[in-house]
């Protein structure tokens, strides 16, 4: 078991986020917070690096500790296989067909129990975040007595069945679960808690950047910021469909002379990454409007930069968690064309505050649709900014999951704090 | 006259795990879930789309238009005036009388495609103070002009239907403390036909109207 390195926090100051949000709903915080001054919480996770779930709890944490909590944040120590066996597992989940054998899964059930040993301290309230330290509780709820909830980043809408019935033995020794979208949940034994990820505005990814800081980032990468730039930033992963994105702007680019970005890590956990990034190079050939940036994971000023460059934001996912850089486009006032998987009709109301697609061919001619319209584009951005604004801020987050925690002590409906 | 403490609250949606695929199945939720289930999904559209009014006032009118293609029916579940019911149970039997008669005279019923399954929602409610408090009519208005969309929402909404008493918490506060004409105009604004921010507009003109007429 790994601490988690406190040089991972970005913004430690919750008191940063009134002017954004206003001082009611920071003051809300601090009431809530309050209530949960005797509790530890602590989060475990299964990588301090690249991901949405660091990017989460890396801003989360210190500002739950601004807000007088006592929380901290433990990382799994494993090795290759693990991973590569969870890789499986998550794709799994997300309905692709794999082999897990029994010799797979009593890995995972070891690597799990080992962690649970090696931990020396445990807190009130243990959050567990994603399937792979899911089975730890097993190992330690009932000698510990204390709450523990389990965390579901990932598209759990039509999981296969032995991989879900593998899960589902761990996922009800929890108090309770929390899914980010109402299409991930299922029949359980426990309490299920709807909480939708978020972005931090302040954050380097999303903070207000000057005009010559994004020049230079165009610039830097050779991007002609006089042509129209259609970009999507994610992880180069079959799920995200790159390959997809690619033929959807060679649709384009027979009537507009546009460019492409596709912009993306890998996270730590994902072996898989390295065969996705070839494939996209060798899709996009010698085409000089496609720029394939691999970027390392702690490029986040640049990613924004390029996001607020950008004529035109893809998300054409095939399956998806909830899909933040939806939200971190909308954010930016982007006009943004979305696959309608996971969490993403959550973000976008269909050509209210976005665009959502199920095809390549959908996505090209909105594509042309919104490099022709500029003015609907924009209103659309601006919409879809004032929904993120209302919905999907770090701040309204925090609120959720200090309501969680609240609520493994209170079993009402109504609850006067 | 007794001070008027404003509240606020927030809230935490639950997953029921039960889907409806149909009309029959549909009913078959809403004869059995939660009653905060029922009032989440009459009430979320209001609480996160603050500045437009949503064209399908709840879930049920909005996933049998447009996941069923049931537009006369999802009209009907749409147009059930929330304002007639001072308490859940009534409003979903409203739904069920509804959901029993299209059932009744329709021989065949339709799923859903793979994916747009409704999904049955639950929501609880965390109430908070607030540092507001109005000892006057001319605080009541200053108040009403800075305390949150949440805050007015739970006073005006919660407070009726979910916490069962027969009025809104304003009207109520301005009865008991005399202003029985002022405290039957507030009352008399259906706050489902607004934004929340044009509800607060509404309310404070009303307020604001009363006031003036004494000067």
């Amino acid at each position: 078991m790994k601490k988690r390195e406190n040089n991972g926090y970005v913004n430690k100051n919750i008191d940063a986020y009134r002017s954004i949000v206003g001082d009611e709903a920071i003051d809300e915080l601090f009431i809530i917070a309050e209530k949960l001054k005797n509790r530890s919480i602590q989060n475990i996770n299964s990588t301090s690096f690249g991901g949405g779930v660091v990017e989460i709890l890396s801003r989360m944490v210190p500002l739950m500790q601004d807000l007088g909590m006592n929380v901290w944040w433990d990382v799994i120590k494993a090795d290759a296989r693990f991973f590569e066996i969870t890789k499986r597992i998550h794709n799994a989940l997300h309905g692709v067909d794999v082999v897990l054998t029994r010799h797979d899964l009593n890995y995972f059930v070891e690597v799990n129990y080992y962690n649970a040993e090696s931990i020396k301290r445990w807190a009130d309230i243990v959050f567990i975040h994603d399937p792979q330290p899911i089975a730890i509780i097993k190992k330690k709820k009932r000698k510990l007595k204390n709450k523990w909830a389990w965390r579901c980043h990932v598209d759990f809408s039509h999981p296969k069945s032995e991989v879900w019935l593998f899960l589902k033995k761990f996922i009800e020794k929890y108090d309770a679960s929390v899914f980010s979208s109402p299409s991930f949940s299922h029949r359980l034994k426990i309490r299920q808690v709807l909480i939708w990820p978020s972005i931090d505005p302040l954050s380097d990814k999303n903070k207000e950047l000057s005009p010559k800081f994004v020049d230079s980032v165009l610039d830097k990468f050779n991007i002609d910021k006089d042509k129209p730039i259609i970009t999507q930033v994610s992880r180069f992963d079959y799920l995200k469909d790159p390959l997809g994105v690619i033929r959807a702007y060679k649709l384009v680019k027979k009537y507009v002379d546009c460019q492409l970005v596709l912009a993306g890590g890998g996270a730590a956990d994902d072996p898989e990454g390295k065969k996705v990034l070839e494939e996209v190079k060798n899709e996009a050939a010698d085409d000089k409007g496609i720029f394939i940036l691999h970027l390392p994971p702690n490029s986040h000023l640049e990613i924004n930069a390029l996001q607020r460059a950008s004529t035109v934001i893809l998300q054409k996912s095939l399956r998806e968690g909830f899909g933040l850089t939806v939200a971190e486009a909308l954010w930016k006032e982007k006009p943004v064309i979305a696959s309608a998987v996971g969490g993403i009709p959550l973000q976008i109301s269909h050509k209210y505050s976005g665009i959502l697609t199920y095809t390549v061919e959908g996505t090209a001619y909105w594509i042309k649709q919104l490099i022709h319209e500029p003015e609907y584009a924009r209103w659309l951005g601006k919409r879809g900014h004032l929904h993120v604004k209302n919905n999907f801020l770090i701040t309204r987050h925090i609120q959720d999951y200090l309501l969680l925690f609240l609520s493994l002590y209170n079993s009402e409906d109504i609850v006067y704090l | 006259m007794e001070p008027f403490y404003f509240y606020t609250k927030v809230t935490q949606v639950e997953l029921l795990g039960r889907t409806a695929c149909n009309v029959k199945e549909l009913l078959d939720g809403i004869k059995v879930v939660p009653s905060a289930s029922i009032y989440h999904h009459t009430h979320r559209f209001l609480q996160q789309h603050w500045y437009f009014s949503p064209e399908h006032p709840n879930d049920f009118s909005y996933w049998i238009t447009n996941s069923l293609g049931l537009k006369k029916l999802g009209e009907k579940i749409a147009s059930v005036d929330i304002m007639r019911f001072n308490e859940i149970e009534s409003l979903r039997q409203s739904f069920i009388q509804i959901l029993e008669d299209f059932i009744n005279e329709s021989p065949r019923l339709r799923n859903c495609i793979r994916g747009e399954e409704f999904r049955f929602l639950s929501s609880r409610m965390f109430i908070l103070p607030t540092p507001f408090v109005a000892c006057s009519l001319e605080e009541f208005l200053d108040c009403l002009k800075r305390i949150t969309i949440h805050s007015l929402y739970f006073h005006v909404f919660e407070a009726r239907l979910r916490l069962k008493k027969a009025d809104n918490d304003f009207s109520c506060w301005l009865r008991d403390a005399g202003y029985i004409d002022l405290a039957r105009g507030i009352s008399r604004v259906d706050p489902y036909t607004y934004t929340l921010e044009g509800l607060r507009k509404r309310i404070i003109s009303i307020v604001n109207s009363y006031l003036l007429s004494f000067k």
